[in-house]
């Protein structure tokens, strides 16, 4: 084991090489491009023995991905935002055609009133597609689940694409201490890929045909249970890395003080560390707060939140994007999940296109569940932090 | 796998990489195209196609028309796809020919900027334009090949407009602009050059491009059994030249003697009927110039005497055709 101090793109870009990534499709996109110039100077430096590719475009980025996972070999990219979106069309051709590629979103706001900062309205927009998504806290878990992430996908009951998705600029470009692992270590947790399908002349197969009614609602029940049956291999995933590496994440979702807190936040990306302290502040000040970090937006942990929450008597929801007139996506759907318990659930949105979300805020999220758990009356969703009179 | 160079329709192997069974119209000059081009590159072939035709007649689950590998995805990424698949391929040791078979409106319009970033980064693949000169697919809209005065759904013969206004877009200058080993245009009335065409394709590396006519009976509202004779006329009347750039050279692969009017070719099709002497006069124009530009103009075309505005100059780079 060495330790380095990398940016979060770096060590995604480490994890990348270790896997022995065999092509990577590649364009420029702020916060992300970090990651490509690194493989890129890996290969061109005979570190990495791989296939660059700079394409025109995201949506060759994504399509010569499909390429080369259908061709068969390990496939990696990354991407970001606008980026992301312009990938959308063929996001969709992955996941039902059961290619395990991997890929990095370094999340940044998209759309008008556009910025080069973090929100995840970009990888959120994606959820419906098929795609596994994991978010990350720090640099280290950015390596972590960069590797955990090419185990999963290419798991044979899994077979699916893993997004990646860690906060731009907050992580992309800020350097911290990382563990970079032993390659004997990788590869033992990461044999080399055997694809299940493959072109190959030897043994034709048609890949992606055309279908009619009569077949395609049961191919898209099978990528359903696929996704949900993802969840076991998550765990032993998780249990594995934890052998292997020493660092054990909680698979779906990590747990902080929940035994016998009575109000907690769900959060997801770097807003955990903060809400972390803050959970250790009020519980300093006897208050029984607690802390479920959401690694997993897909698959979403319906049953893990369901157990998780049972004797807790109100939830907040942080959201760093928004669903417009009613929260945000992961606010509701967390209210989804626990609709048949009896645990309050509010949202709390912050930290818009790129906003810094401070201890004040994070506070600010505890005092309204708080406020919930003890019977009072809050808003359904706060939005944490606006300036001005925006009533 | 023979060892024989191909160089005459004769040398076609019987066997069928593109089966019968498929669901395109009685004389889709499409078909006879994939047909016969799949015979010449064989087993050890990978195939993508884009949206089109083509998808819905040969890929329809649980059957497909072809024998080799293939994949479908999306409309746009014919260059992309196919680079993908060629990188993976190379990388496991295989070497089978990737071509990528795609329809005017995937490479023209939405497929062109997967299509130039591929002959940009010269990726060992074979593309393949299957031009019918229109959205067929959709149900016969206009595309950027789509020429002159043609009738489509979306350039319908109105009271103030009628049919396309806009020549056809002269994608081979695009693709020569790359600089590609190997770009050709072929014709399924020409069928010797056609075979030595796509054997060369094939055997070459690095980024091949071919362009083939393939006349469509409802959309050009054609009788089924013209196809072949339509595209023959094309080439006769300028509509369709037949060359081939290789490695920077380009070379007129067949020249005819007198060019024929416009009008021989424009009759047998439903969607020039509504054209009058005006317009007619425009194609014809533009016919003339883009004939000098590739033949020279040495000897003067009797279609052309009596246009006054022809001009009668070799294209400035002298051995950078000029293409329709």
């Amino acid at each position: 084991m060495r330790v380095r101090v990398l940016s979060a793109d770096h060590a995604v870009a480490y994890a990348a090489k270790m896997a022995r990534t065999e092509v990577v499709p590649s364009f420029p996109i702020t916060p992300q491009t970090l990651i490509v110039e690194q493989l890129a100077e890996f290969i061109n430096d005979g570190e990495l023995d791989a296939d660059f590719i700079p394409a025109d475009s995201e949506h060759s980025v994504m399509s010569i991905a499909i390429g080369a996972s259908a061709g068969g070999v390990r496939t990696f990219t990354a991407t970001s935002s606008q980026g992301l979106a312009l990938m959308h069309e063929m996001l969709y051709a992955v996941p039902q055609n059961r290619l395990p590629i991997v890929m990095a979103n370094v999340n940044r706001s998209l759309g008008a009133a556009s910025g080069i900062w973090v929100e995840y309205n970009d990888s959120m927009a994606e959820r419906d597609s098929g795609w596994l998504q994991m978010y990350v806290e720090d640099n280290q878990e950015a390596m972590d689940a960069t590797l955990m992430a090419f185990r999963l996908a290419e798991d044979r009951r899994v077979l699916l694409p893993v997004m990646v998705c860690l906060d731009g600029f907050i992580l992309s470009h800020t350097v911290e201490k990382v563990e970079l692992p032993e390659q004997e270590e990788v590869d033992r947790f990461l044999p080399r890929y055997e694809p299940l399908n493959a072109l190959d002349p030897s043994n034709p197969m048609l890949i992606n045909a055309i279908v009619s009614p009569d077949y395609a609602m049961e191919m898209r029940y099978q990528l359903d249970r696929a996704v949900d049956h993802s969840r076991e291999v998550i765990a032993e995933v998780d249990a594995e890395f934890a052998n292997t590496f020493g660092r054990r994440y909680g698979g779906l979702i990590d747990q902080y003080h929940m035994e016998d807190a009575e109000f907690a936040m769900l959060t997801l990306g770097t807003a955990t560390g903060l809400a972390r302290r803050t959970v250790d502040e009020m519980r300093a000040e006897g208050r029984k707060a607690g802390l479920i970090k959401l690694r997993f937006m897909r698959p979403f942990p319906f049953n893990e939140l369901c157990g998780a929450c049972q004797n807790l008597k109100a939830l907040g929801v942080f959201d760093r994007s928004a669903s417009f007139n009613g929260g945000g996506p992961v606010y509701t759907e967390v209210a989804a999940a626990l609709c048949n318990i009896p645990t309050i659930v509010t949202g709390h949105v912050a930290g818009i296109g790129g906003r810094d979300i401070t201890p004040e805020y994070m506070r600010e999220m505890y005092d309204v569940v708080e406020s919930a758990s003890k019977g009072e009356e809050v808003r359904p969703v706060t939005w944490h932090g606006l300036r001005g009179d925006m009533e | 796998m023979s060892e024989r160079e191909m160089s005459t329709i004769k040398d076609i192997p019987a066997n069928d990489m593109f089966i019968s069974g498929h669901g395109a119209c009685a004389g889709c000059g499409m078909a006879v195209a994939v047909k016969n081009i799949m015979r010449i590159l064989g087993a050890n072939t990978t195939v993508y196609v884009p949206a089109s035709c083509l998808v819905v007649i040969s890929a329809m689950y649980p059957t497909s028309n072809f024998r080799t590998p293939y994949l479908y995805t999306a409309f746009e990424n014919t260059g992309a796809v196919t680079t993908g698949i060629r990188a993976a391929q190379r990388r496991r040791g295989l070497s089978s020919t990737v071509v990528g078979l795609a329809g005017d409106g995937g490479t023209f319009d939405i497929g062109l900027q997967a299509l130039s970033g591929a002959a940009e980064r010269n990726e060992d693949i074979l593309y393949v334009c299957l031009d019918n000169e229109g959205y067929m697919n959709t149900g016969i809209q206009r595309s950027g090949a789509t020429p002159f005065g043609a009738w489509t759904t979306t350039t319908p013969i109105g009271t103030k407009v009628e049919g396309k206004r806009e020549f056809k877009k002269d994608l081979m200058a695009i693709i020569a602009a790359h600089d590609p080993p190997y770009a050709a245009s072929l014709s399924i009335a020409h069928f010797n050059d056609f075979v030595k065409k796509v054997e060369k394709a094939k055997n070459k590396e690095g980024f091949r491009f071919l362009h083939v006519m393939t006349p469509c009976v409802p959309g050009w509202k054609s009788d089924p059994s013209m196809t072949v004779e339509i595209a023959r006329l094309a080439v006769e009347t300028g509509m369709w030249t037949l060359y081939e750039i290789d490695e920077g050279s380009a070379r007129t692969t067949y020249k005819p003697q007198t060019m024929q009017p416009v009008t021989e070719y424009l009759k047998l099709q439903g969607r020039f009927r509504h054209m009058e002497n005006g317009d007619i006069a425009k194609l014809q124009e533009w016919l003339c110039d883009k004939w000098y530009l590739h033949y020279g103009g040495d000897g003067e075309q009797p279609v052309c005497a009596s246009l006054d505005k022809i001009k009668k100059v070799r294209h400035p780079h002298e051995e950078q055709l000029h293409f329709i």
